[in-house]
């Protein structure tokens, strides 16, 4: 029999990846915080991040937080609202500054300050040339930050339930205003359910990869907040834009950083050639990831691929020698030796793009404060990292980037989120608030459908990789659009095995493939919506970038049975629409 | 690249100990037989089986590449990641056996109650701890950074825990993992309070309850020298941190 547990905080965060642990040691000191995981916290994906976290420190040559917000916004394809991205290089320095102080070991400079190394996009002086911008820790940076966020967090006895998996956010009409009262809870070790009754709530929840077959996120990355958002008919923003980054491992998707090119390392074609310096002359294999993963699609489909197949390109990291590989470059090193059995230091590694990272999200402002449509913020709520779309990001991300959003936003959010508990009241509960949450835990848990969820789930994959990936057209995202509309459809005759309380995964696999066919579906229409290529967001139909039309955020709104599409305008300070060029 | 790309598939049979609180009232093991790949891992096994014969098979597991430390268990014997193990690497003329780590309370089937294992872990004080306020960072060269490096890889698994013949036996050891933890800060130059953790790892469930089987060292996925590590901590216990 399902239990139903009641708990009263000021703050409630959900997730324990980076932005959510890092909101904790905002909150924690100065309100009654708790922290909801689907996973134990370190086991959130931040920590398979690799290569670095942006900040223009100037360290080891000359760098300005000026310049890092124009590579930003120019890294977006200018569809970054720019008083974001200018909070975002100008708190990174802080942000890098706090981690060190918390213990983080990064790298040192022979003086033994941190050390700085290059990235894909980050320039000097406006793109005159590639700078040293990125503070890492080999290339287990994002494992470093989630450790050392978690060791501030058991510091601070910050208080966490994990394997509580947040499946509903509890909103209420109040003089006219829609506010939070707290989440709902389904603890995966009991089956019981939760009721967190908060002034402040924080999704800080990840994003969403597992729609694609190919990519370089975890198993849990199913877009559980993002879908919890969206079913509650607040909108989504530029979710059309998907990260695919150039370097997964050929087959697998597992991520090689891009820290690997910037120690030098350089794409080849079947013949050899560095097909980077036709495409992008002046920063070649350091490029933007939208634009690598498109020429590397490109190189295949003209047939210049390599392998048996000709179906991926060669990551060459030969001529680094092995003494950098294993210094710094240690894991991605192993990843190649173990997962492909090639070994860098003696051969080219093969890779293809790989779905990575969620440009968009639930909008918020840049106090991280969830909006409800363009303007109207939602008191209480919050939102960091990729779950969320300030946007820092645009249209496509420069590497380093999302590490420091993490930081920057969930600092942000942990702070504003615990100043507002302190001076609001709770917000009543509505009536049996955890009603919607057990009927959906009964149903599925009951459900004897014909239906197999991990089909589904593959087909779903399949045909994301096939037809929403790095090259759309108007004929491949309305094939999507109608395989996701049966597989939806589908979803509803699902049949599960485990009719259990405890530690019921099957059951979690079926609500989590619920939430990844629900923003599939918002991906795919916001792609056909927007006849143009930006970005992350590439249509061979519309080839060219087209600002005097699209240069505005799609705002998706769920709407009975369909998908309301709308604009919102983007913030432009100092940088006017550019030529994009590298 | 040519040796992995043959497609030739095998049956391996799997003997999986299951164990389910709500209707079972002892572990038994059960037979799979798996089509797989010779470049499959053993988690691509379980995930064939959960999705594709019985969906009530009950393991944790994320990343699936050996960063996020979530599944760590018993294959033949030995503590491992099934997202690290590949089936090549495995002797698949006899079944491959996997179950949950052991020393930790068995909670479904290849899950284990960790809050034992984090409860040491929080003990050690796994924080840096100092007075310095730099305006910036704190200065640190190359050498005294690389002093921990090694222990800065670990990923919090419990393979290194789990496969001690001393935790088995007796539950209150601190266990390799929060020692690593420990050394990860003892050797750090930043920080100020490494005495304090020797005198926690000096107590009666400290260091001095290794007894150098390493197994630790080989279960480590992150090939942490955890024996090495656990050595230079009865050290600095001894003489002091060097």
């Amino acid at each position: 029999m399902t239990q139903v547990h009641n708990h009263e905080y000021d703050v409630v965060i959900v997730g324990a990846g980076g932005a959510g642990m890092r909101a904790a040691i905002e909150s924690a000191p100065h309100a009654k915080t708790a922290v909801i995981t689907k996973l134990y916290p370190t086991r959130s994906h931040t920590g398979a991040a690799q290569g670095g976290m942006a900040a223009a420190l100037a360290n080891v040559e000359e760098d300005s937080w000026e310049w890092h917000t124009f590579d930003t916004v120019k890294g977006g394809d200018y569809l970054v609202d720019q008083d974001a991205a200018e909070i975002l290089a100008k708190e990174a320095i802080d942000a890098i500054i706090d981690l060190e102080n918390m213990g983080l070991p990064f790298n040192r400079t022979p003086e033994g300050k941190i050390d700085q190394r290059r990235f894909g996009g980050h320039t000097r002086d406006h793109g005159k040339a590639p700078v040293r911008r990125a503070c890492y820790a080999a290339d287990r940076t994002g494992h470093m930050i989630l450790q050392t966020l978690f060791q501030n967090c058991v510091k601070l006895g910050v208080e966490f339930h994990n394997e509580f998996y947040v499946l509903d956010l509890l909103l209420s009409e109040e003089k006219g205003q829609t506010r939070t009262s707290g989440v709902v809870a389904y603890e995966l070790a009991t089956g019981d359910i939760h009721v967190f009754h908060a002034k402040s709530v924080v999704f800080a929840t990840g994003g969403f990869g597992k729609m694609f077959k190919t990519t370089s996120n975890a198993h849990t990355l199913t877009g559980d907040g993002v879908g919890i958002v969206w079913r509650k008919g607040l909108p989504l923003e530029d979710m059309e834009f998907f990260q695919f980054h150039p370097t997964g491992l050929a087959g697998l998707g597992i991520l090689l950083t891009e820290g690997a090119r910037g120690e030098g390392a350089i794409l080849r074609n079947a013949s050899g050639e560095r097909f980077m310096e036709r495409y992008a002359p002046t920063i070649k294999d350091l490029a933007p990831r939208d634009i690598i993963s498109r020429c590397m699609v490109q190189e295949v489909a003209e047939g210049r691929g390599a392998g048996p197949e000709k179906d991926y390109v060669l990551l060459d990291c030969t001529h680094l020698g092995a003494e950098v590989l294993e210094t710094k470059l240690p894991d991605i090193t192993e990843f190649a030796r173990t997962y492909l059995g090639v070994d860098p230091v003696h051969e080219p590694v093969p890779v293809m793009p790989t779905a990575h990272y969620a440009m968009g999200g639930i909008p918020t402002n840049t106090d991280a404060e969830v909006l409800k449509d363009n303007t109207t913020v939602i008191p209480g709520l919050y939102a960091a990292g990729e779950c969320a779309c300030v946007s820092v990001h645009g249209s496509n991300r420069l590497g380093t980037n999302s590490l420091l959003d993490i930081n920057v936003f969930g600092k942000r959010a942990g702070r504003n989120a615990a100043a507002y508990a302190l001076k609001a009241k709770h917000v009543a509960l509505p009536k049996a608030p955890e009603s919607d949450v057990l009927k959906l835990v009964e149903t599925l848990r009951a459900s004897n459908g014909s239906e197999n969820v991990a089909t589904l789930r593959k087909e779903l994959q399949v045909e994301m990789d096939r037809n929403a990936q790095v090259f759309r057209t108007e004929e491949s995202l309305k094939h999507a659009e109608d395989v996701i509309a049966d597989l939806r459809a589908r979803y509803a005759n699902i049949g599960i095995h485990d009719r259990g309380q405890r530690f019921n995964t099957d059951l979690l696999e079926a609500i989590e493939l619920g939430f990844l066919l629900d923003l599939a579906e918002v991906v795919v229409v916001s792609a056909r919506n927007r006849k143009e290529s930006r970005g992350g967001h590439m249509r061979d139909d519309f080839p060219d970038r087209n600002d005097a039309d699209y240069m505005v955020h799609t705002m998706a709104y769920k709407a009975d049975d369909s998908i309301r599409l709308d604009w919102k305008p983007v913030v432009i300070t100092n940088y006017q629409p550019m030529e994009r060029k590298y | 690249m040519s040796d992995i790309a043959e497609v030739q598939s095998f049956t391996v049979t799997f003997i999986i100990r299951r164990f389910n609180p709500e209707t079972d009232t002892e572990p038994y093991w059960q037979d799979f037989d798996v089509q797989m790949y010779s470049t499959d891992r053993v988690l691509d096994a379980l995930h064939k089986i959960k999705w594709d014969v019985d969906g009530t098979l009950s393991f944790r597991r994320s990343c699936a590449h050996g960063i996020c430390g979530s599944d760590a268990m018993r294959i033949n014997g030995r503590n491992r990641l099934a997202c690290k193990t590949l089936i090549k690497d495995l002797d698949i003329s006899k079944p491959v056996y996997v179950e949950a780590i052991k020393g930790l309370p068995l909670e479904k089937d290849l899950i284990v109650d960790m809050e034992p294992f984090f409860a040491a872990y929080r003990e050690i004080n796994p924080f840096l701890q100092t007075s310095a306020k730099p305006e910036k960072e704190h200065i640190q060269s190359p050498e005294q950074r690389a002093r921990f490096d090694d222990t800065t890889k670990c990923i919090l698994c419990a393979a290194c825990t789990t496969s001690c013949p001393v935790f088995w036996t007796d539950g209150q050891y601190f266990g390799p993992a929060a020692i690593v933890n420990a050394h990860r800060f003892i050797f750090d130059s930043r920080d100020e309070e490494a005495q304090v953790r020797l005198d926690i790892l000096n107590s009666k469930e400290g260091v001095w309850r290794c007894r150098t089987t390493f197994n630790c060292s080989e279960a480590c996925p992150r090939g942490i020298e955890v024996t090495k590590a656990i050595a230079e901590v009865k050290q600095a216990v001894l003489r002091g941190v060097r």
